[in-house]
């Protein structure tokens, strides 16, 4: 076991930003923690971190427990915060080397530790500059680099790709996911493809509250019962969605028809069932039936998207 | 206790003050106030003493004390950096330690081209070298005292302008106490005149090095510098 959270609360103030979650992280796993703004996930990460201490629980880290043995939490683990603070008046080359000293590094292993976090995160044009002068992208890599010096088994990682172009994400992924086969990663993030792209696990968390937790399949599975078909099709005119609505009704597993969208006489539904019945066949049968002509047919999966949104959307009201 | 911590956040702070234009401000323009008073005084006093270095350096320290130190912890609370530290294997007067000796490091250079007044005066006259001796122990504890409240005041706030006034504030109290002294009673003033920076300094200036002088200044440094790990530790709990 590498990171243990048990019934770990968190207060500022009166208002309760972590309420009594508790959950396990195991070597080698790369832990997704999504979340609307607010939700408790930076808060979280930054106890584990050390940074805050809880209010309520313990936490621990390869064994060693947060709040009795923070230094050695502190060694083991290499966390990225969310805004990246830098210091920008310093380069590249001193920044890591600074950052390695204080985690601790023995000073002979310094230079080649530099070297290959250089090499890994891309920093091999920068790592004269100031950091101050570097564009977004790279100031995340330094952050990155920074977080991985001292070789920790646990990262930690406060929203890493954000502020970078879409080819930098799909390298600092691939990074994360090399990574994780080796160490334990958690990482927070907005974007839930990112989740599905990058994590074996994820935890979802809203005000306070874990209220998921597992594979992205199994949250998938048990979410949704039912399935959910994309049709367009292009009716003669004069037929209105009401009647085209009810027609699709007769299908005996559908239970809502909407209309999505309606462009020069064609009209897309979106059809949902409320078994998992496979009813593709039936509509193609229907728009046969008809006359009408169909354009596109296809079952859409459950996304990450939909699951954030069921379990989250309280929070907006 | 490590020192090595201390050592490496030492000398970044030192590294950052020199590659910036801090230190270069800072040096020149104490310089150059000291120089102004130094000189304009010196003929018309016709005598040979370094009285002006020593009695306006501790003047001039309510000022550029805390505007040395204002940018030592508030400005890594505001852009962030202070939560890497806190994240780091390293306690957090450690950190205070480090900053608190990259000031002091920083204002020994300030003081060191003074020494050319000193020499100008040898070639001129005879000077006492214990009071001198003295005069620059005195101004380093001085300074240390100013300086470790100053870092006091820049842990208490993410902002530099407000670290500046509330450490000048502390400062020129410690500074001020004993000139308020004849107001008070006896016992309080007894007090007072302890706790005062300047009392000590004058002491020492006058070439007496006393073991209570000494210890008034490193308690006062010491208990500056626990008060800002105080502050600093308290966050966690926020």
């Amino acid at each position: 076991m590498s990171i243990l959270v048990n019934n770990l609360s968190k207060f500022y103030g009166d208002a309760k930003a972590v309420d009594n979650i508790s959950f396990e992280v195991h070597s080698g796993e790369i832990l997704g923690f999504l979340g609307p703004n607010g939700a408790g996930k930076t808060t979280t990460m930054r106890v584990i971190t050390c940074y805050l201490s809880p209010s309520s629980g313990s936490i621990s880290v390869e064994g060693h427990d947060v709040h009795s043995d923070s230094l050695a939490v502190r060694k083991l683990v290499g966390y990225l915060p969310e805004q990246n603070p830098l210091y920008h008046d310093m380069n590249v080359l001193e920044y890591l080397e600074y950052t390695a000293q204080l985690q601790g590094v023995m000073p002979p292993l310094i230079p080649r530790r530099m070297k290959q976090m250089v090499e890994a995160c891309g920093l091999g044009e920068m790592k004269h500059k100031d950091i101050g002068q570097l564009s977004k992208g790279y100031r995340q890599r330094v952050g990155l680099a920074a977080a991985m010096i001292h070789d920790p088994k646990v990262l930690i990682l406060d929203e890493p790709t954000s502020g970078l172009d879409p080819n930098q994400i799909v390298e600092i992924r691939s990074l994360i996911r090399d990574l994780g086969k080796q160490k334990t990663v958690i990482l927070s993030t907005h974007i839930l493809p990112e989740v599905q792209a990058t994590c074996n696990r994820v935890i979802i968390i809203n005000r306070g509250k874990i209220v998921a937790d597992g594979p992205i399949e199994d949250l998938q599975r048990s979410l949704h019962g039912g399935e959910k078909v994309i049709l367009e099709v292009d009716v003669p005119a004069g037929q209105s969605f009401d009647l085209i609505s009810v027609q699709i009704k007769s299908i005996p597993a559908v239970e809502t028809v909407s209309l999505i969208d309606e462009k020069n006489g064609l009209k897309r539904f979106s059809v949902e069932t409320s078994d998992a019945t496979d009813i593709r066949k039936d509509l193609y049968l229907l728009c046969v039936q008809k006359g009408w002509g169909l354009l596109e047919l296809h079952r859409e999966q459950t996304s990450l998207e939909d699951i954030f949104r069921q379990l989250t959307s309280d929070s907006t009201k | 206790m490590k020192l090595t911590n201390i050592k490496y956040i030492f000398l970044k702070e030192v590294r950052s003050f020199f590659n910036s234009p801090v230190a270069y401000i800072v040096i020149v323009v104490y310089l150059a106030i000291l120089g102004w008073f130094f000189v304009s005084n010196l003929f018309i006093n016709n005598m040979s003493t370094l009285r002006t270095v020593f009695e306006m350096t501790p003047f001039l320290l309510l000022f550029f004390a805390p505007a040395m130190t204002m940018r030592l912890i508030s400005e890594e609370k505001k852009a962030g950096t202070l939560e890497l530290l806190f994240t780091k294997p390293i306690k957090e007067y450690e950190i205070v330690t480090g900053k608190f000796l990259a000031a002091w490091v920083l204002y020994f250079f300030t003081l060191l081209p003074t020494l050319c007044y000193y020499i100008t005066i040898t070639f001129i006259g005879t000077l006492d070298t214990g009071t001198v001796i003295g005069g620059y122990l005195g101004l380093m504890l001085v300074g240390a005292v100013f300086l470790a409240v100053s870092v006091f005041g820049s842990a208490l706030t993410e902002n530099q302008v407000v670290a500046f006034i509330v450490s000048l504030f502390i400062v020129f109290a410690l500074f001020m106490l004993d000139k308020i002294l004849f107001y008070l009673p006896i016992t309080l003033a007894t007090i007072l005149e302890y706790i005062s920076v300047d009392y000590h300094f004058s002491n020492i200036a006058r070439g007496v090095i006393d073991t209570r002088d000494i210890i008034y200044y490193i308690s006062t440094v010491s208990f500056a510098l626990f008060m800002a790990t105080s502050v600093l530790q308290k966050r966690r709990w926020a």
